[in-house]
């Protein structure tokens, strides 16, 4: 039984969590791309942004959190997402917009995100430096240990402070992008500018109004999920193609332009990613003795080393691009 | 003063003229129908008239103010309403999802036109709830109808409102279209039927190569022999 | 732009008096160089803007050609550069001299066996099984002969890497690496061409991002066939070295290696655009449908021509991989070998061999000269902080001061979108609106 302890420990709280984050971060992947057309590079870096909003006001105010109970960093979440939106609704303005007067091809939109990628990594690093920093300025990350109340069993489930928020958060957000996308008028129009953008205007719907609130959205979003990555870490100012890769994979899963999709997608990729690097011989163990003897069990059965875990949303967005690039949901976009 | 008044419009994409001059006036509660050969301009019209197209020359008055060249939201404020001729539903979203974005710059009128609008096109009401991608082409038109007259437009302009429907579904839209008309909206619309068009039509007009070949009442050049044989299909 | 729709082939010949003044700015700013940073320095500088000239040629076909965005030249490069390193360095008599070889091969085929096994349980519906049967059994052994293979593997190169460091190399010329790093570069274009090039051009730009992090990762982590981040030096050179010659000389006489093979790639790039192939690429590009409709096989010719423009991104690699005498797997950066390769392109003119050209050395020579001026300038800023407000300066600026030219890349390649889409010297022939 202690091996499955283990195994939820590592499998189950661990794929949550990571599924969680790439959940979070290929849903505003998803949306830009089912209103704007295009693969945004530039979302990793948007997440870190996030991040590193919540670090600098943490840092500012180390305080602002202990007067309510909660870490403070949780505290400064709403502030940086209203930063990040803000950031996403300006840099459309300065680089996208222009292009998409232009009326040029998707692609040239790809590598423009690719520059403002390249230039929010350098602005980032610039003023937080290359290595990792804690978003638990002041605070104490708590771990909770809780007992499985059965005989035998000495390991206990962990679970730490960080992750129970951001399952909190997790269902908080995608409940609200749901009432959002099916009762809010603004949602509802997203959702026809998805469909059909020329019928949308036609219908009088401001397309330039739900470009923006699309860029809110995907920030807002963004700071969650990058904000989260680091509570359940640290902040790492490079981590932005490590994790532009999963959430790509996860929102092309689900197929492109379906939120509901990117969701499933970011916990399908984020359970394999974690299965792939869980050693699998633990789980076999308590079997050793009654397996014959030319069978002898190695220690290591993981699919893949921990260093090689971004091959592993590759060879789903591989297996997912040859076998069917509309997604399990059927996207719109291939 | 007329609804619409459009005056020797001039249009077209990327720097290629469409549109040569053409000229249509419509009156409040009036019923316009666009005829033509393929290429002539009739979609295009209905286009530059909603905005959607460049107008290089020319001007479009609605109700005697110029409005040529203005973004399509502000036409919808101002009480126009436009139905296309393909992709004119949100496949993924419900029929009365489909209807709210009409009255998107309304939304006070949501609840009254949505009752109204089932009242109308009573198919619609047991689909509420269907995406619009699952209905038949009639059903779909009358959806793309539907949304149009959310936003209660003065002017409706219609492209091909009958194009690859059956007999029994075509007869059924010249009817709505003739009771939209009888409360109080005036059409302009592009149809290949042009006989059946034209014989509910207050106003017709036979535009070839971007200009206006006839103009005239509809009765007056289903009975001209020269449009029946060159146009008409004898 | 004028109206005509001919080629340029059939345009009438002007003076090229933009590409001339162009070129004779690009030979002053060299000639600067050299007489500001001296004679060693600057023909190194030459040798790696040849270097980076073979990669944007590379990638100026696959974007300017074909508009088919490679967003990782960087793992091309790294596969060039690591056929380099195992082709040209010494043999390991330490590995060879022990049984390990014959374990290694024993492995391999192990895995050719379980291939071969997988593809044969994915081919039992043609036995009667039933398809969904077939394909649970398929899946099933193929997950367990992996970890069988794998885990066999994992005790091979930990072996070799306790008793013998690393597998190490042939031995042979530099040259054999060359075209071998250029064919290892065109095999996995293929593949990724295989996947991507039928659909949308963005799933193109994230498959080659992951593929070029993937190899990197490969290359830093296999310590076995790479020492990892033990790196490898030196790697010998194809002409003699610094240490006959001294260092000017011997990195002139790598120059005209690397000249002679731009050379050849230009000319026969140069033929191929004007052939009827090339016209074909470039319909495609322009108008996908009409080319679809003339019957055109569009995935064919797209393919080959990613696969060449990763061939020529993997020679790239192993020469520049050769001349710097290291192979260190962490040194590949998307900046110093995407981001930097996609801005000479975009901005010398992409779909222009000779724009690419230019824009190669020119971004190069900025790119080096920068490094010198963001740390002089992040110096002036903390000596004047630190007079007026006493400000606390981090200590590692340095490194801090290299973030400053991520920066400029990203900036440079947006603003030269939006401002100077064609480039400094555009493709000329006349594009179909």
């Amino acid at each position: 039984m202690n091996e499955f302890v283990f195994f939820i420990n590592n499998v189950v709280i661990a794929g949550s969590v990571t599924g969680s984050i790439y959940a979070i971060g290929a849903v505003g992947v998803t949306l830009i791309f089912s209103i704007m057309r295009f693969a945004h590079f530039a979302h990793g870096d948007m997440m870190t942004f996030g991040a590193f909003m919540v670090l600098l006001l943490t840092t500012l105010f180390p305080q602002a959190g202990a007067a309510l109970g909660v870490p403070t960093p949780l505290i400064m979440l709403p502030l940086a997402m209203v930063l990040t939106a803000a950031l996403a609704v300006g840099l459309d303005r300065a680089f996208y917009k222009p292009l998409r007067a232009h009326g040029v091809k998707p692609i040239v939109f790809v590598i423009a995100s690719l520059g403002v990628t390249l230039m929010l990594q350098g602005l980032i690093r610039l003023f937080a430096g290359t290595g990792g920093q804690s978003l638990y300025v002041d605070d104490r990350k708590e771990i909770f240990r809780l007992a499985v109340p059965l005989e035998g069993v000495r390991v206990p489930v962990v679970v730490t402070e960080p992750q129970l928020y951001l399952f909190v958060l997790t269902i908080v957000a995608v409940v609200g992008l749901h009432l959002f996308l099916s009762r809010s008028r603004l949602g509802k129009a997203m959702r026809a500018m998805s469909d059909n953008p020329d019928l949308a205007q036609a219908s009088g719907i401001n397309t330039n109004t739900i470009v923006a609130v699309t860029w809110v959205i995907a920030g807002g979003l963004a700071a969650i999920a990058g904000t989260l990555l680091s509570l359940d870490v640290t902040f790492k100012p490079d981590l932005s193609f490590f994790l532009l890769l999963p959430i790509f994979a996860a929102a092309i899963v689900g197929g492109v332009g379906h939120p509901y999709g990117a969701i499933a997608g970011g916990f399908v990729v984020g359970f394999a990613e974690t299965l792939a690097v869980f050693n699998w011989s633990v789980l076999l163990r308590p079997f050793r003795d009654s397996l014959p003897e030319w069978l002898s069990l190695p220690g290591n059965l993981a699919f893949v080393g921990t260093e090689y875990k971004i091959v592993v949303p590759f060879f789903i967005l591989v297996v997912i691009l040859v076998w069917r690039p509309t997604g399990i949901f059927k996207g719109k976009v291939i | 003063m007329p609804l619409l008044d459009a005056r020797d419009v001039h249009g077209g994409y990327g720097g290629m003229n469409i549109l040569n001059g053409v000229d249509m006036a419509i009156e409040a509660n009036e019923i316009g129908v666009i005829v033509g050969p393929n290429g002539a301009g009739k979609s295009t019209m209905l286009k530059a008239i909603f905005g959607l197209l460049h107008v290089s020359q020319g001007e479009i008055l609605l109700r005697g103010e110029p409005i040529q060249n203005r973004p399509t939201n502000k036409l919808v404020q101002q009480g126009m309403g436009f139905v296309p001729q393909e992709y004119n539903v949100f496949p993924s979203l419900t029929v009365q999802e489909n209807l709210e974005m009409g009255a998107f710059l309304k939304p006070d009128n949501v609840k009254r036109m949505l009752a109204r609008i089932f009242e109308f096109f009573p198919p619609l009401l047991e689909k509420r709830h269907q995406p619009a991608g699952e209905l038949s082409g009639g059903q779909r038109q009358m959806v793309a109808m539907g949304r149009a007259l959310m936003a209660e437009p003065d002017l409706l302009l219609l492209d091909e409102p009958t194009a690859g429907l059956s007999p029994l579904y075509m007869n059924e839209i010249f009817e709505r279209v003739k009771e939209i008309n009888a409360a109080g909206v005036g059409i302009l619309m592009v149809e290949q039927n042009a006989k059946q068009a034209l014989a509910i039509a207050d106003k017709g007009f036979v535009l070839a190569a971007g200009q206006n070949r006839f103009t005239d009442s509809g009765a007056a050049l289903l009975a001209d022999p020269e449009v029946a044989r060159s146009f008409l299909g004898g | 732009m004028d109206k005509t729709t001919t080629d340029s082939v059939a345009a009438p010949r002007r003076f090229p008096l933009r590409e001339v003044i162009l070129f004779l700015v690009l030979l002053a700013a060299v000639l600067g160089v050299y007489a500001l940073m001296g004679a060693a320095y600057s023909t190194r500088m030459l040798v790696e803007a040849g270097c980076y000239a073979i990669l944007a040629l590379g990638l100026t076909i696959q974007w300017g050609y074909a508009g088919q965005f490679n967003a990782g030249v960087m793992g091309f490069v790294a596969l060039g550069g690591f056929c380099a390193m195992s082709f040209s360095v010494p043999v390991n008599e330490a590995f060879w001299d022990s049984e390990l070889p014959g374990e290694l091969g024993r492995v391999l085929l192990y895995s050719v066996g379980a291939v071969l096994l997988v593809v044969g349980a994915s081919r039992l519906d043609r036995l009667g099984v039933p398809k969904r049967l077939r394909t649970l059994i398929a899946v099933l052994l193929a997950v367990v002969l992996y970890l069988v293979v794998i885990s066999a593997f994992r005790e091979v190169t930990d072996q070799i890497e306790s008793r013998a460091g690393f597998v190490g190399g042939l031995g042979l010329p530099s040259w054999v690496g060359w075209i071998v790093g250029g064919a290892l570069a065109g095999g996995v274009g293929y593949f990724i061409g295989r996947v991507c090039l039928g659909l949308r051009s963005d799933y193109l730009a994230i498959a080659t991002l992951g593929i070029a992090e993937i190899i990197k990762a490969f290359l830093k982590n296999s310590d076995w066939l790479t020492r990892g981040t033990a790196t490898v030096s030196p790697l010998p050179w194809p002409v003699p070295g610094p240490i006959e010659l001294g260092f000017t000389l011997a990195r002139a006489l790598y120059f005209s290696v690397t000249a002679v093979l731009i050379a050849v790639i230009f000319f026969l790039l140069h033929r191929a655009y004007h052939a009827p192939w090339g016209r074909m690429i470039r319909a495609i590009r322009d108008n996908e449908v009409a080319a679809a409709a003339m019957g055109k096989t569009i995935n064919r010719r797209r393919l080959e021509i990613f696969v060449l423009g990763c061939i020529l991104m993997g020679i790239g690699g192993a020469v520049l991989a050769n001349f710097n005498g290291l192979f260190d797997p962490q040194g590949y950066l998307p900046l110093n070998h995407t981001f930097l390769v996609l801005v000479m392109v975009i901005l010398g003119g992409p779909g222009n061999n000779l724009g690419t050209l230019f824009g190669a050395v020119a971004v190069y020579i900025i790119w080096l000269m920068s490094e010198p001026l963001a740390l002089f300038l992040m110096e002036l800023a903390v000596s004047f902080g630190e007079n007026a407000f006493g400000w606390d300066a981090p200590t590692n600026l340095d490194s801090r001061a290299l973030q400053a030219r991520v920066f400029v890349i990203g900036l440079l390649i947006t603003l030269v979108l939006r401002f100077a889409p064609k480039g400094l010297l555009p493709e000329k022939a006349k594009q179909i609106a």
